[in-house]
């Protein structure tokens, strides 16, 4: 579905990964591990090139610049779909939202366990509150495949589970970055680990050992 | 344990000034709909289109040598404007020294609160229509700007300095060695910008019938000839773009010694002591108590009338029309601002539109705007809808060039998903500049109602209309009525922008930007 196959990824004039190949097939849940600054975000940006060449619908939860600050969360998850309205809907839209749409975020807003009204600009939400604006974006656009980078970083031990499951339950197909190894194997299928340039594992999910993901994270 | 209600409180309140912004918003364009009606925007030309169409013409074969004076116009343009902001500068530098005083903040706040154009109809009548009269005109409302800015300048500089001093530096030296050197290259920079905003001012005193560029503009157009004052405008253009090849800031003590040297080798019109006495001591005085016995009631109810009859018949009608035209440019203004900036921006007009967008707020922008009016009352009439549609303009293609520069550094930081077209001009881009916007809105505001009472002096009613005509009949009592009341308009509408800019928490943009 998604091929990646001996390439070579930068980030500006930095090579972060080297000859990677990667393959990802339709329904998996794929997560990739590593320590910040291993190429998790520059592997994902180099997945998310690929399928949109392939034709396919992609979601995307970014890590920076996910949300407009100054718009409220009611129109910071309608930008998930705004390609799938006309000009003139989203205008208005914005001026006003239908109660339609309305009624249909707030109802994904509380299923991810956001208390605030959906009017509330995004400035005044808390981290973790805006992570799941995020997500709450990427699932109402929805799509063929997620691409997620970190998606549940700012939530606590028992909100994370729960939005993890929720986000991936929503896409035939995900990749997701994740640094909680517990939760990774909880939630995915497949597990990528990166360090020095290269992918040193791929594997199913539960066939890693301790000694892989020691290896891992170790200097 | 906390309760919640704590903690979910503030929240709520701070959620409310950005939904009050867009009530704001409706507001604003309700009161906008009601002035429409209010205002005098009728076309009293009787051809606009005839006098378009010369222009245009005009402007398809410039006839440069229409312009006999072209070179003495040009010359005296810059000399003025040297001349005019170095002397400005000389004394806003004494005035920033002594700050602290409010006093001399008082005086500052007069001193540019009136236009220069206005100065320089007083200062002519005692020196005839001379280059002195320019450059004191230029020189006197300047001089309350930099009083300003070098005030604040010397404020802000780092205390830490002056507090390592023995008697934590609260001497000559101390103040000399602490904070005017440190100030230095502020206050030149300073100087350098306004150089250019000199350049225009200078241009434009011409049209009271000084000798600089503006007046050929406007002989030229009252003769009819179109060819010649397209000539102008375009070497208007020519100057102003020019600015950043000849303008080097190397040079621009060359300039001014130049300036002042050629100034001093004019030879003056007679300005007599008796003249300047005559003007302040006489003519200014009310005519009921010129002579009259103070302690006479009468003197006093007839001065009573004489007031009352000024206010009612042209203060208060003056400054309505100055708060029409005003609003409703500061509106234009707006819209302009919000629907002009994706010109420049590439994600949105592509690379050859965005190029195009930039020629397009370039002319606009540099345009002085009181010759955009002057030309607009031409083609159109003395009507308040030249004045709107100019200084709509104009001050729109100032925001639209810095909100567009603004958003075209914002696109490439967003998301890689981003939203295309209308997508990200509406809820990308609109949404993280609109606090600039705002807060360049109120800034240009102020420069708008100050622009509106002089064009008064083209015909529109506004109040620089009642002062040029008091002037022009020598009713010099009255002019300084007028300007006194133009002073309280601008402190007025000054408190309550500040007012209603601290209700939105908007901040405020230095006074940098454009002239």
């Amino acid at each position: 579905m998604i091929e990646l196959r001996g390439q070579t990824l930068s980030y500006g004039p930095a090579v972060v990964l080297e000859n990677v190949t990667l393959t990802i097939r339709q329904g998996e849940r794929v997560a990739l591990l590593g320590r910040s600054g291993a190429g998790k975000s520059t592997l994902l940006a180099a997945i998310r090139e690929k399928a949109m060449v392939a034709g396919k619908e992609v979601a995307l939860v970014p890590q920076d610049n996910a949300l407009v600050p100054q718009l409220s969360l009611f129109h910071n998850v309608h930008m998930g779909r705004l390609h799938r309205h006309s000009a003139l809907y989203n205008l208005v839209t914005l001026l006003r939202p239908f109660r339609r749409d309305r009624a249909e975020v707030s109802e994904l807003t509380r299923e991810l366990g956001l208390e605030p009204p959906v009017d509330q600009p995004v400035e005044r939400l808390s981290g973790g509150q805006r992570q799941r604006t995020a997500v709450a974006r990427a699932i109402h656009g929805g799509g063929e495949v997620l691409l997620a980078d970190e998606p549940v970083s700012a939530l606590d031990e028992k909100q994370a589970p729960e939005v993890l499951a929720t986000l991936i339950s929503r896409f035939p197909t995900s990749v997701i970055s994740l640094h909680d190894v517990g939760l990774a194997q909880a939630y995915c299928t497949r597990l990528v680990g990166l360090k020095d340039r290269r992918i040193i594992f791929d594997m199913p999910a539960g066939e890693q050992n301790a000694a892989d993901i020691d290896h891992l994270y170790a200097r | 344990m906390l309760p919640t209600s704590t903690i979910s409180m503030p929240a709520e309140r701070e959620a409310k000034p950005s939904l009050r912004r867009l009530q704001v918003v409706w507001i604003a364009l309700t009161l906008a709909a009601l002035a429409l009606f209010a205002a005098d925007l009728q076309i009293s030309a009787p051809s606009p289109g005839a006098v378009l169409k010369a222009l245009a013409m005009g402007f398809a074969r410039p006839d440069f040598a229409a312009l006999e004076n072209l070179g003495q116009a040009l010359l005296l343009t810059l000399t003025v404007a040297f001349g005019g902001v170095a002397i400005g500068a000389v004394a806003g530098f004494a005035m920033a020294l002594l700050w602290g005083w409010r006093a001399v903040r008082m005086l500052s706040l007069s001193l540019r609160s009136v236009h220069e154009l206005i100065w320089a109809l007083f200062i002519m009548t005692v020196t005839g229509p001379e280059p002195i009269a320019a450059v004191l005109a230029l020189a006197l409302s300047y001089s309350g700007i930099f009083a300003k800015v070098f005030g604040e300048i010397l404020d802000e500089a780092d205390p830490r300095p002056r507090d390592a001093l023995p008697g934590r530096g609260m001497t000559l030296s101390g103040l000399i060695y602490a904070r005017l050197v440190p100030s230095l290259p502020a206050f030149w920079s300073y100087f350098c910008y306004r150089i250019e905003c000199g350049i225009r001012s200078s241009a434009v005193l011409g049209f009271v019938g000084l000798p600089t560029l503006g007046f050929e503009l406007d002989t030229l157009f009252k003769q009819g000839r179109y060819d010649g004052a397209a000539a102008v405008l375009l070497l208007t253009y020519a100057l102003i773009l020019s600015q950043s090849l000849w303008l080097r800031r190397r040079l621009v003590p060359l300039y001014v010694l130049g300036a002042l040297a050629y100034l001093a080798s004019l030879s003056q019109g007679p300005v007599s002591a008796a003249g300047l006495w005559q003007l302040i001591g006489v003519d200014m005085v009310p005519a009921p108590l010129r002579g009259a016995d103070p302690g006479a009631a009468g003197t006093w109810r007839a001065f009573g009338d004489w007031l009352w009859r000024l206010v009612s018949h042209e203060v208060l009608p003056g400054a309505w029309a100055t708060v029409l035209v005003s609003y409703l440019a500061f509106v234009l203004c707006g819209i302009i601002a919000l629907f002009a900036f994706p010109l420049i921006v590439p994600a949105l007009a592509g690379r050859i539109g965005s190029g195009f967008g930039h020629v397009v707020l370039v002319i606009l922008r540099s345009t002085p705007e009181y010759m955009l009016v002057f030309v607009g009352v031409q083609v159109f009439g003395p009507s308040m809808l030249p004045a709107v549609l100019a200084l709509g303009l104009h001050n729109g293609a100032i925001i639209a060039h810095l909100i567009g520069r603004e958003a075209t550094r914002i696109v490439p930081g967003l998301r890689p998903d981003r939203p295309k077209g209308a997508g990200l001009y509406a809820y990308e881009l609109v949404p993280r500049v609109s606090s600039g916007l705002i807060a360049y809105l109120f800034y240009r505001g102020e420069i708008i109602l100050r622009e509106s009472m002089i064009l008064g002096i083209l015909g529109i009613a506004t109040l620089g209309f009642y002062v040029d005509s008091a002037i022009a009949t020598l009713r010099f009592d009255r002019a300084a009525v007028l300007v006194v009341a133009m002073m309280l308009l601008t402190a007025l509408v000054d408190w309550g922008s500040r007012a209603l800019r601290r209700r939105l928490r908007v901040g405020a943009v230095s006074t940098r930007p454009y002239c």
